[in-house]
């Protein structure tokens, strides 16, 4: 085991709070080189050398990353007042909009969404428009063919989810010009945001002149609505009511950017992982495939059963977020003394928890590598024995506010896919894997698959 | 068997109720869930494990006696 004392001064040793070794001695940053290559690697080395509470070194601020249920207990329960979220993703900023000052915490704006668009009733209506924009997806797909998971997934979450959070006059208004700016904002997130969000790196030029095309296409929706004029309520989109109380095209992008944001890479991710470890496992996929067909043989709909119990490919997805949850690290700013593991974490701290690391302690998940969605079928229930280190959408009071939403959408687009397409490898098998170098991880292209239309 | 809701969890999705509606209710004003039924009969297992496996906020446990 490696120890090396932070050689940048820095506050020192806090509470105690071992700090992991550094692969990048000379970082004047401490670790934020390796979390800007290899943050996998970081984030599981915290846990294998200093156990459920470690510390890592982030340009002059420590952060504590903890794991483990009763680490990640504390950290999930911790309320607002003392593990803030605020302040803790600097490299989001940028993203919705220096100029974009939202009066509302980010517990507030996930209340909001969850009040406006993600209550149970209104899921009826979002799976009917998830069905129909998956049917629009395939339309052109002819008898065979192939696709990049990353450009597929990635454009069809950007309908779905504009459609369902923002109304489905604006989702008509795009294509995927929309969808490819929207991903230069998700590939904007370097670390490097933790020294200087505005720093002078190509990811950062990119991330902006994106958000710059985005607001022109809304400017432009906005230009054409202006020049229609009014139109009856029950037509209106959210758009609508935006450009009523006259906010300007770059606030209205910036409050559009950050509703879609957690619910885009995240089940786009999802769904392109979900259908490499099908296929890296034929006998699941057979499985989930039967499952399928006898489900819906009674020629029930999409809409109807992606509310319901799909127990086989529930695990699946299931299995796929616990190997490949879209969020690695999770952080918040202690704003007050906070106890965890016996250690006393000051005021200014940042706090991270890893579904990533906590998804694959052995002791909760025997054989932590292997892909067996037979962990979520009675008795097991690995997912609801262990809530604090199953976490691929979070836990406690800030756990994803989406994601039932997003377990149906998934149900939905394979139930689609799965049964009217057969699907096989355009490339080995090892060869599909993430690209860490931003805070939010992208498949690394290419990722591409062959399909072809399955017969009968 | 005891259904119990850690109030501090929940999120106010009311998906327990389409599940097992004569357990969980739910309070508007706290915007959180009420359980109606501490101790449910057995014949209402399934619909009980149906609410706490789908609980987005996972708030809901079975405890055995």
């Amino acid at each position: 085991m490696v120890s090396t004392r932070s050689a940048t001064g820095g506050t020192g040793p806090i509470g105690g709070i071992a700090e992991v070794s550094r692969l990048f001695p000379d970082d004047p940053h401490g670790h934020l080189q390796e979390l800007r290559t290899d943050p996998v690697g970081l984030l599981q080395r915290v846990r294998d050398e200093c156990g459920d509470v470690g510390r890592f070194r982030l340009a002059d601020r420590d952060v504590v990353l903890v794991s483990g249920t009763e680490a990640n207990e504390a950290f999930f329960r911790a309320p607002d007042d003392v593990l803030d979220q605020a302040e803790a993703y600097p490299f989001m900023t940028p993203i919705f909009g220096k100029g974009v000052v939202f009066d509302a915490t980010p517990d507030e704006r996930q209340q909001m969404l969850k009040n406006q668009a993600l209550r149970g009733e209104m899921m009826r209506g979002h799976a009917t428009t998830i069905e129909r924009e998956i049917r629009r997806s395939v339309a052109g797909w002819g008898e065979e063919g192939e696709i990049d998971l990353l450009d597929w997934f990635a454009e069809l979450t950007i309908y779905t989810t504009s459609a369902c959070l923002i109304g489905l006059p604006f989702r008509e208004e795009l294509d995927a010009s929309f969808a490819q700016h929207y991903h230069e904002l998700e590939r904007g997130t370097d670390a490097l945001a933790f020294v200087d969000p505005y720093a002078d790196i190509d990811s950062f030029h990119r991330r902006d002149a994106a958000r710059e095309k985005l607001v022109e296409l809304v400017q432009a929706i906005i230009d054409r609505r202006v020049a229609r004029g009014t139109v009856p309520r029950e037509e209106r989109d959210l758009l609508d009511v935006l450009i009523s109380i006259e906010m300007t095209a770059d606030y209205i992008t910036g409050i559009f950017i950050s509703m879609m944001f957690a619910g885009h890479h995240t089940s786009s991710g999802t769904a392109a992982w979900t259908m490499i470890e099908l296929l890296r496992h034929p006998e699941v996929l057979k499985d989930v495939t039967t499952e399928l067909d006898a489900l819906y043989a009674d020629g029930s709909a999409v809409s109807f059963q992606a509310l319901r119990s799909i127990p086989r490919l529930e695990a699946s997805l299931k299995e796929t977020l616990r190997l490949h949850p879209p969020l690695i690290l999770l952080l918040r700013v202690a704003q007050q003394e906070f106890e965890i593991g016996g250690h006393t974490v000051p005021p200014g701290t940042m706090v991270g928890a890893t579904p990533k690391v906590s998804n694959r302690i052995p002791e909760d998940f025997p054989e932590p590598l292997l892909f067996d969605p037979g962990r979520y079928v009675d008795p097991r229930q690995e997912d609801l024995t262990n809530r604090w280190t199953w976490i691929p959408f979070g836990a406690g009071r800030h756990r994803c506010v989406g994601n039932a939403f997003a377990m149906m959408q998934l149900k939905a687009i394979f139930s689609v896919i799965l049964r009217d397409f057969e699907f096989e490898m355009a490339q080995p098998s090892d060869s599909y894997r993430d690209d860490c170098s931003k805070m939010v991880i992208q498949l690394e292209q290419p990722c591409r698959v062959r399909y072809r239309r399955r017969l009968g | 068997m005891r259904a119990v809701a850690d109030l501090d969890l929940c999120q106010g999705h009311q998906m327990c109720q389409a599940e097992a509606p004569d357990v969980f209710g739910f309070d508007d004003a706290a915007d959180r869930v009420v359980v109606l039924l501490e101790r449910p009969d057995e014949s209402l297992r399934d619909q009980v494990e149906a609410a706490v496996r789908y609980c987005p906020a996972m708030a809901l446990t079975i405890e055995e006696d």
